[in-house]
């Protein structure tokens, strides 16, 4: 299990914007009467985007009485999965994947390139407070590893030199493009494609 | 080899496109109409015939799965629900067919809904996909724009609703209950069975749950014929499988190809061949991290299928195969598997909770050579005490890598760790396993 702690620092409020209460609302609708509470990762999400990829605890407890659920069963969910931030982590959140196909294809060259660009430790924010760094499990991108993700976006195919570049850009506030970093077509074969040849050439 | 035409996914590197149109030209909802028309009992009997096997891990005859749906729709309405949190390490083809096949896994949707009689669908997809979800959302749009989807679907008289569900990072909801809990809002963690989900599933009510891969290959199976299907491969583990070659190999990529196809043929002719040439292999998880590796030796003429890996004491698992060589520390590459394990365990069961985290202490100890000689039969124990003492299949998951390499590379552990106990040198080591008894001496 992973130990996952809120941050000491916790806004008094939280309540949903416009835009967030009729993404919500829209949620509420793929489940059946009475089983809105399905709804409670979706809304963490929402929430998490609205206030800076993290949740604090007031929107823990706006999305209980959202939801019409008790608050302690929305905390559950909420630290159980590894995806919702409970602390600030930045606007560019950097995500390294270190499992066993990653690891052996040079995953900790890119940690390395991590420390050296945003912060010494993890989940720490770099000196310009927009961006940190962590180490996570199998992103499920393994064949084009080692990978990492930024935000949404994954990156692919990297080396020590490229993720350097792609962190560069980032801390300057650009978009680095996501996909393959070694120019290859998605999951393909990089050298010498065997399979589905014609369509390729067509 | 396969011949490109048998391949199922033509798009696998979305070199087509993956939007409604061009899915259509490559023949997808090209006669789903026709398809429903000939009746549920047709439909089952194909897939039966066809002799797929469940494509996420556990390999369960598909066919045989859907006829555990109740025949007669009760008070309960039935739930179709398909699993794309696809997070076990080596293994990365569902994705692609979320994002360049959607029409497929849509079309699949609808005929196995029609099949169980479920008129909403679930699609689960891990929340790190959400680029892909989102390019499956799109496919759905699509389809309800064009009427495939909804109120009378495709024109087949069945109404069908599929909406998507995103995890958030939680490796234990691809275990079925898990994630049926996780739909309802929970924490992931498993269910007892039984009752097994066909009666008793998401919110209560039946419920078939099917991996991605799995639905995506019912509209091709019942469009050429279950006997098109499971002439190829061998008997019992029949057709194509998209297997997913990463690790040292010198192109890493997915492909598809047909089931039983030789693990050596795999590798130098998909993947560009082990680096460092064949003789610096060192060994193969063949069907990603849960299963137990496989030594080179076996690897020469090891044929990849559900039947002729577990007589290796292995798996095909989700066909992610990962190829470790020679230049890799192998007992390092299991201790990060491990710790996968130990950061996965969704904390139910204590055998998998605490004992996931002992598994990788040691490990990681075994392979910086701190380790006495003793505890390689104490880590073996401690497998063994996991497995099969779990709700879910994680014990299980968790142990089987070590045990394998416990099973085939116990020399090399050996030689690394030569130590007496520690209980004899007196050494303080912070997370020692047998500090009791180290205080009770001092």
């Amino acid at each position: 299990m992973s130990l996952r702690r809120p941050s000491k620092n916790q806004p008094e409020n939280f309540e949903f914007n416009s835009s967030s209460l009729e993404a919500a609302n829209a949620i509420l609708s793929k489940y059946p009467k009475g089983k809105q509470q399905s709804a409670v990762m979706a809304l963490l999400y929402i929430a998490q985007r609205q206030n800076d990829n993290w949740i604090p605890l007031a929107a823990m407890k706006y999305i209980g009485k959202f939801l019409d659920m008790p608050y302690i069963k929305v905390y559950e969910v909420a630290t159980f999965y590894s995806m919702y931030n409970l602390a600030p982590v930045g606007k560019y959140f950097v995500q390294v994947c270190t499992t066993t196909p990653c690891m052996i294809r040079g995953a900790y060259k890119l940690v390395e390139a991590c420390k050296e660009k945003i912060s010494e430790n993890e989940l720490e924010l770099s000196e310009n407070k927009n961006c940190s760094w962590m180490e996570v499990e199998c992103l499920g991108a393994c064949v084009n590893a080692p990978m990492m993700q930024i935000n949404e976006n994954y990156y692919e195919d990297l080396d020590k030199e490229k993720t350097l570049e792609i962190l560069d850009k980032i801390l300057k506030g650009e978009k680095p493009k996501p996909g393959s970093y070694r120019g290859r077509r998605n999951n393909e074969p990089e050298n010498g494609r065997k399979t589905l040849v014609d369509l390729k050439n067509a | 080899m396969l011949k490109d035409q048998d391949r199922i996914f033509q798009n696998l590197y979305n070199d087509k496109g993956s939007d409604l149109e061009s899915s259509i030209k490559r023949g997808d909802w090209t006669d789903t109409k026709e398809i429903i028309n000939k009746g549920r009992e047709w439909i089952i009997e194909e897939i039966k015939k066809s002799q797929l096997r469940g494509r996420g891990g556990a390999g369960f005859p598909t066919g045989l799965k859907w006829s555990f749906a109740p025949k007669e729709v009760g008070s309960r309405p039935h739930y179709l629900v398909i699993n794309g949190d696809e997070s076990e390490p080596g293994t990365c083809k569902d994705r692609d067919i979320l994002r360049f096949e959607p029409h497929k896994l849509i079309e699949g949707c609808l005929i196995a809904s029609y099949a169980i009689q479920a008129h909403v669908c679930y699609i689960y997809i891990r929340g790190e996909y959400f680029i892909d979800g989102q390019k499956l959302q799109k496919a759905i749009d699509e389809a309800y724009d064009k009427k495939l989807l909804g109120k009378n679907s495709a024109d087949t008289g069945w109404d069908l609703d599929i909406y998507i569900h995103y995890g958030a990072g939680a490796y234990i909801c691809g275990e079925e209950t898990a994630l049926l809990e996780s739909i309802e809002g929970k924490k992931g963690q498993p269910r007892l069975k039984p009752p097994f989900p066909a009666l008793v599933g998401l919110y209560g009510c039946p419920t078939i749950i099917n991996n991605v891969e799995t639905i995506a290959v019912v509209p091709t199976i019942l469009r050429r014929g279950g006997n098109w299907f499971s002439s190829l491969g061998r008997e019992k583990n029949t057709g194509t499988k998209i297997f997913c070659i990463s690790g040292n190999v010198n192109n890493p990529c997915n492909v598809e190809e047909e089931m039983s196809i030789s693990l050596r043929e795999l590798i130098e002719e998909h993947a560009g061949g082990v680096v460092g040439g064949w003789d610096n292999l060192q060994a193969v998880i063949p069907g990603g991290s849960s299963m137990p590796l496989i030594p080179k030796e076996t690897c020469e003429t090891l044929k990849m299928d559900f039947d002729s890996l577990s007589a290796e004491k292995s798996g095909l698992g989700t066909a992610g195969v990962v190829v470790i060589n020679k230049d890799q520390d192998i007992i390092k590459c299991m201790a990060r598997i491990a710790r996968f394990y130990k950061h996965e365990s969704c904390g139910q069961c204590t055998p998998c909770r605490e004992g996931s985290g002992w598994m990788w202490r040691m490990l990681e100890r075994m392979a910086k050579g701190e380790a006495s000689r003793d505890e390689i039969d104490m880590l073996g124990d401690v497998t063994n005490q996991i497995a099969g003492h779990t709700i879910c299949a994680f014990g299980e998951g968790s142990s089987w890598p070590v045990q394998g390499l416990l099973r085939h590379f116990s020399d090399e552990i050996k030689k690394r760790n030569k130590f007496d106990p520690f209980i004899k040198e007196k050494r303080n080591i912070p997370y020692l396993v047998d500090q009791h008894l180290l205080d009770k001496n001092a």
